[in-house]
């Protein structure tokens, strides 16, 4: 099997509440699968149960032939599956080399207790290895710059750029693009894509804006109530008349509701 | 530092010594205290690891009659970090004032448990064997001086121990944990089993540290685990700053130095004397005695 990713009728449910079912989805290696959906769609559910935050209530998750369902996050982490986050997770008072630094040193070592003794933070390889992503996301003269004075965009970049520095096979983004304003969005995509492509990363990211799906995935899955509605090549899933009628009017309700919930 | 320290010990006095030697083990103890404030978090109850350390050291020569310094300080430090392996299942999961207030919770039930044991002297306490070294057994002043270097040994193997760690993933993960707990995780790393492995190093520290008090005070008493030990400890964290190793030590030997000579020069307000000098640490050095050390380096290197 050269599916990297394959998910067999996941199902998840919080109660009565079911946040996803039925879904089945292979994935191949190296192709970028946008996600797309409305809020509660269940697209985040479905990262989460892949990521191992979430345990699913039925079916089954294989990464690389092995099946990895239920799984704690830190393990799957270590297998090779890597996630970055709608809001970027970092670490605001180290600089931005430091933050690399540490993820790379810490996916260098051995998981025990007695691994993050033994390895220091600032090995050659951790060095170098952070050094190059670094340049790999062009966020190299910020180098030296504390993680709470960034730019969004380059805050999502470090981000993202610690979740690669560990060479994971499978990235998950949730949300890469949101908090960013629309003449940059592109750019960071441009940057995050290409530097997936030079490490052969498969991933699968979630995203509202349909252009930049159209633009960067070579597959979208449309999530609707809980499940896979189309899955496709970008021109098959965006012109899916229940993709268009579904997702096209829940969002423009969404941008209306979230304004009034916030 | 240390080395300097070593070959000074003939030429001072005697209450010099033994002033120094309280403070160096005592520094051990803050060095662990920084151990866990670098991650924020603050333990009010160090103490008890101070206390378990003294007493260990005091039972082993009192019921088995064996006085080799070497042996006892280290049974000191083991028995501290086995009560600190156990205790960082539990502690291990909390945080901030819980973290404090919890650890302060489990120093004070030592506290009470050795005020109610009269067999161990109840909160008189009792004498520690006289110590020997590799059968070498001293007395007055050469015993000060023996536990003195001693002292300064067992710190500057914990200074170089500490640097190593600080520099390795679990030591180094102590500012992500404070900033980005949920990030950490997602590295792939548990905090609960960092901030565990953090608990049992300041505990062996501590044990260390109580176990060389034992020893150069000659006496252990209950006292050792009372809640102001603690607070005293954490006083010096503070005056000293989290930014190096030395600062532990430094700020130890400054606050013995301070308390020693307010308590002299006017024996009702040493108190307030010690308060003033914290006060104004925090509000004119807020890293600590440390960052003074620290900016001086900057100075160094800025000029070369």
């Amino acid at each position: 099997m050269s599916d990297i990713l394959a998910v067999r009728d996941l199902e998840k449910t919080f109660g009565s509440l079911v946040a996803a079912r039925d879904i089945t989805v292979s994935v191949p290696a190296e192709q970028a699968v946008g996600v797309i959906g409305a809020n509660g769609a269940g697209k985040t559910t479905f990262i989460n149960m892949i990521t191992g935050h979430l345990t699913p209530t039925k079916g089954s998750i294989w990464f690389e032939d092995k099946e990895i369902t239920g799984k704690p996050s830190r393990e799957i982490t270590r297998l090779g599956i890597s996630r970055s986050f709608q809001v970027a997770q970092i670490f605001p008072s180290l600089t931005v080399f430091e933050n690399m630094c540490i993820a790379a040193a810490i996916a260098r070592r051995s998981g025990s207790v007695w691994g993050n003794i033994a390895t220091p933070v600032h090995s050659p390889d951790a060095i170098t290895e952070a050094d190059a992503t670094i340049e790999l996301f062009q966020i190299g003269r910020y180098s030296e710059t504390p993680a709470n004075a960034l730019p969004q965009g380059v805050r999502k970049l470090l981000d993202i750029g610690m979740a690669v520095v560990g060479w994971p096979r499978l990235l998950l983004l949730d949300e890469p693009t949101s908090g960013i304003s629309i003449e940059e969005k592109f750019d960071l995509m441009n940057v995050v894509m290409s530097a997936l492509k030079t490490r052969k990363i498969t991933v699968l990211f979630v995203e509202h804006d349909m252009e930049i799906v159209a633009r960067f995935a070579d597959r979208v899955l449309a999530f609707y109530d809980g499940t896979v509605i189309a899955d496709g090549t970008p021109t098959e899933t965006l012109d899916n008349p229940k993709v268009q009628e579904l997702i096209s009017g829940v969002r423009l309700k969404t941008a209306a509701g979230s304004a009034g919930h916030a | 530092m240390f080395l300097f320290a070593a070959a000074a010990a003939p030429l001072l006095p005697d209450w010099v010594v033994s002033l120094v030697t309280i403070a160096f083990a005592n520094g051990l103890v803050v060095l662990g205290l920084v151990v866990l404030w670098r991650a924020g978090l603050v333990s009010f109850g160090q103490a008890l690891y101070y206390c378990i350390g003294a007493y260990a050291v005091a039972l082993t020569a009192r019921w088995t009659g064996f006085t080799d310094a070497f042996a006892l300080v280290v049974i000191g430090g083991v028995a501290a970090g086995l009560v600190a392996v156990l205790i960082g299942f539990l502690l291990a999961r909390y945080r901030e004032i819980f973290f404090a207030m919890l650890s302060l919770a489990l120093s004070m039930i030592l506290y009470g448990v050795l005020v109610k044991t009269e067999s161990l002297g109840s909160t008189d306490g009792f004498s520690v064997a006289t110590p020997t070294f590799f059968g070498y057994a001293p007395h007055r002043e050469a015993l000060g001086l023996a536990l003195y270097w001693l002292t300064l040994g067992v710190d500057a193997i914990g200074a170089v121990l500490i640097g190593v760690y600080f520099r390795s993933v679990a030591g180094a993960l102590a500012a992500p944990i404070r900033d980005n707990e949920i990030r950490v995780e997602f590295l792939g790393v548990s905090v609960t089993s960092i901030i565990h492995t953090k608990v049992v190093v300041a505990g062996i520290l501590g044990g260390l540290g109580g176990a060389l008090a034992a020893l150069a005070i000659g006496h252990v008493d209950p006292n050792m685990a009372y809640w102001t030990t603690s607070g005293g400890f954490v006083f010096v964290t503070i005056l000293a700053g989290a930014g190096s190793v030395a600062a532990a030590f430094v700020g130890s030997l400054v606050f013995e130095g301070v308390r020693s000579f307010a308590f002299d020069v006017m024996p009702q307000l040493w108190q307030m004397t010690l308060g003033s000098v914290l006060l104004l640490t925090i509000l004119f050095l807020p890293d600590g005695l440390g960052s003074v050390v620290a900016r001086l380096k900057r100075r160094g290197e800025a000029k070369s």
